[in-house]
């Protein structure tokens, strides 16, 4: 089954505080290897994504857009 | 693999947010406050009618973010400049935000007063339970046994004293018509909080009186705790003391 | 039409006549019954009066009217002027303007007033009206100097200005055209990336970071530009002075007087009276006691104005002290210095 939804996560201003790992229901949001230019580490989206918003809801720096698929192209 | 069409269900920032940029600690939870109240402006068409003062504390800094008219006040000042702009332009949604060092340390008479008076101003606090700008000590609402740079062993009710709870202490006063506190440990905390937040913009514009919304906010670096752990320290240490949920709607008090 | 009313009754309402339309008080005497008749009179102006729970919140109220672009006043007597001092460094740095009142206890809140007791540099225009009809001028200039120059403006009395019926007619002054508050944070500013944030901090809206030393820096040569332009002073008497009598505010009436008679009488006195305590005329004062032998300055401390009059005659003549504490048991400033022939004596003793 296909994911619901997506993020787009801006990832060169978080600043690596984990707070959206826990957050995601389906837990599809995992902290990866990559850092960003002020040596953060940074989340990334596995498959699996509802498009619930909580990640957008927890981060305090703003680094989520949330979407929710409305049908195949 | 197909091309699918989405539709944006959640923007980066708010309208009415002018910067994501800021420089408050990883983990913090008052950006997560800035967000629901500018949406929550922006929901009930008021971005042309709203009027925030802003307080001295970590949150200061977000200030600048905010695409409303802006007053900042000194510490622990922010109720008594919101009654007079109020008064002069009583059609406007007059919101503070302060810290728990800049109302109830600082300014815990003025908030007082103005609950008290009933003026038509919604008060919010955000409380983590320390001094966060100059470094994590105890203020009035931190909790017995929390460690902060001036009660490194805990506080210990015989040598500082007991915190003061200042949802509890608002709400029997006869001006104040809401009152609620609310967290943002979690994502369904943050949905609840901004429930309570909009609940206490409506009584202000009904004109019913006034309205405090306390909200319990993740300080990783007050806390001496890893930033991960913020979330469960809020609700299992600050939460424990500073209880989640309404004390008072539409003027009457609620059981709890 | 003129009518006997008490000074603080017809400071209330030159002030309504100057359109303010919010006042903030706590009573503590003798500014008590400014705060009443701002509370009897404004609500049918259209206008607000809060009895504030303190000075400290008194203030804050009048700061945030006066951020919506209205314009507010607050006040009190010395103790309670004492508690609004990080309110009225901070307003000033914030560019608000705002009137404030000291009825004064005597005179021994001329440091307060000039030198201010908030932190930091900053200055307070304050104007020192001498009776109750110069009062009502000076209340409304007051408001119009406080938008001109978006600063603070004190205008400091005392228990007889306060008490003093006399018969005056209160009509609206015209001082000249102000531009609009468009700094003004009347809350319709939002949602167009161009909001007005009324900020002491040195910010600007949607920037990181504050920048304190260039909003400092201005402020001060704000300052500097009001002190060139906004000196006032009285004088009477200096071209052929032996002795200049310096003095301001309800003293210096009884000294205007001291000074007029003995005059009549063909002594070589002249009196100068600094309208304005800060900007202090000093330029003015300097010129008027260039040819004198003597400075004598009366007022009712222990010696405040006599550090600005020593300034600024920058040693062209002794400066000296005639007045002296003097008050009256309840400490409200009425003491026996108060009166003609108590100030005459003293001025004839420093012809001699």
């Amino acid at each position: 089954m296909s994911a619901q939804g997506t993020v787009v996560i801006a990832t060169e201003r978080c600043k690596g505080c984990e707070l959206c790992i826990p957050a995601c229901p389906p837990r599809v949001l995992a902290m990866s290897e990559t850092r960003n230019a002020i040596g953060a580490r940074v989340p990334e989206l596995l498959p699996g994504c509802t498009g619930c918003g909580a990640c957008l809801l927890v981060c305090p720096d703003f680094c989520f857009e949330v979407y929710r698929y409305t049908g195949e192209a | 693999m197909s091309e699918r069409v989405a539709e944006r269900t959640g923007e980066f920032l708010p309208r009415l947010q002018l910067s994501p940029d800021h420089d408050l600690c990883p983990g913090c939870g008052e950006p997560l406050v800035l967000r629901l109240i500018l949406e929550l402006i922006d929901e009930l068409g008021l971005a042309e009618r709203a009027i925030g003062v802003v307080g001295i504390g970590c949150y200061t800094a977000l200030a600048p973010l905010i695409d409303l008219d802006v007053i900042q006040a000194l510490h622990g000042r922010a109720p008594s400049l919101a009654t007079g702009a109020k008064r002069m332009r009583p059609e406007s949604l007059l919101f503070t935000l302060q810290g728990d060092g800049d109302m109830v340390n600082e300014g815990l008479q003025e908030v007082i007063h103005t609950a008290a008076r009933g003026e038509n101003v919604t008060c919010i606090l955000l409380n983590n339970g320390v001094f966060g700008e100059t470094g994590g000590h105890m203020t009035a609402t931190t909790v017995l046994g929390q460690r902060t740079k001036n009660t490194l062993e805990g506080r210990d009710a015989a040598r500082h004293g007991h915190p003061i709870r200042m949802c509890e202490l608002i709400a029997p006063l006869g001006g104040a018509t809401y009152v609620a506190r609310g967290s943002v440990h979690d994502a369904a905390a943050v949905s609840k909080t901004r429930r309570m937040l909009r609940r206490a913009f409506e009584s202000q514009l009904a004109g019913e009186g006034f309205s405090l919304v306390e909200v319990l906010t993740m300080c990783p670096t007050g806390w001496f705790v890893p930033t991960k752990e913020g979330p469960g320290y809020l609700n299992g240490v600050l939460g424990a003391v500073h209880g989640v949920g309404e004390l008072k709607r539409e003027g009457k008090l609620l059981a709890r | 039409m003129r009518r006997l009313v008490e000074g603080s009754e017809a400071i209330a309402d030159a002030a309504l006549a100057a359109g303010c339309r919010f006042f903030a008080g706590y009573p503590m005497t003798p500014f008590t019954e400014l705060l009443e008749s701002f509370a009897a009179k404004l609500p049918a102006a259209g206008g607000a009066c809060v009895n504030a729970e303190s000075e400290l919140e008194a203030i804050g109220m009048a700061w945030g009217a006066a951020a919506t672009g209205a314009r507010a006043a607050t006040g009190s007597t010395g103790q309670g002027l004492a508690l609004m001092q990080e309110s009225l460094s901070e307003l000033t740095r914030a560019e608000l303007p705002l009137v404030v009142f000291n009825l004064a206890r005597g005179q021994g809140d001329y440091f307060q007033a000039t030198r201010g007791g908030g932190h930091g540099d900053y200055r307070l225009i304050v104007l020192a009206p001498i009776d109750v009809t110069e009062a009502v001028v000076l209340t409304q200039e007051a408001f119009y100097l406080a938008d001109q120059w978006r600063n603070p403006v004190l205008v400091i009395g005392d228990y007889l200005l306060a008490h003093t019926a006399e018969a005056v007619a209160v009509h609206a002054l015209e001082f000249g055209a102000l531009p609009a508050k468009s700094w003004a944070a009347d809350g319709g500013g939002g949602g167009r990336g161009r909001p007005r944030h009324v900020s002491s901090l040195g910010t600007t809206p949607g920037s990181k970071g504050i920048d304190p030393e260039r909003a400092w820096q201005a402020l001060a040569a704000k300052h500097e530009r009001i002190a060139a332009a906004e000196a006032r002073f009285e004088a009477e008497g200096v071209e052929d002075a032996d002795l200049l009598v310096v003095a301001f505010g309800s003293l210096a009436r009884f000294a205007r007087h001291a000074v007029r008679e003995l005059r009549a009488e063909g002594a070589r006195v002249g009196f100068f009276r600094p309208i304005t305590l800060w900007p202090f005329p000093s330029v003015a004062l300097a010129a008027a006691a260039a040819r004198v032998r003597r400075v004598a300055v009366l007022e009712q401390n222990a010696g405040q104005m006599i550090d600005d009059v020593r300034l600024a005659v920058l040693g062209a003549a002794p400066v000296v002290g005639i007045g002296g504490i003097s008050t009256d048991p309840s400490g409200f400033g009425i003491g026996r210095l108060l009166d003609p022939e108590n100030v005459r004596g003293r001025i004839a003793g420093a012809l001699r």
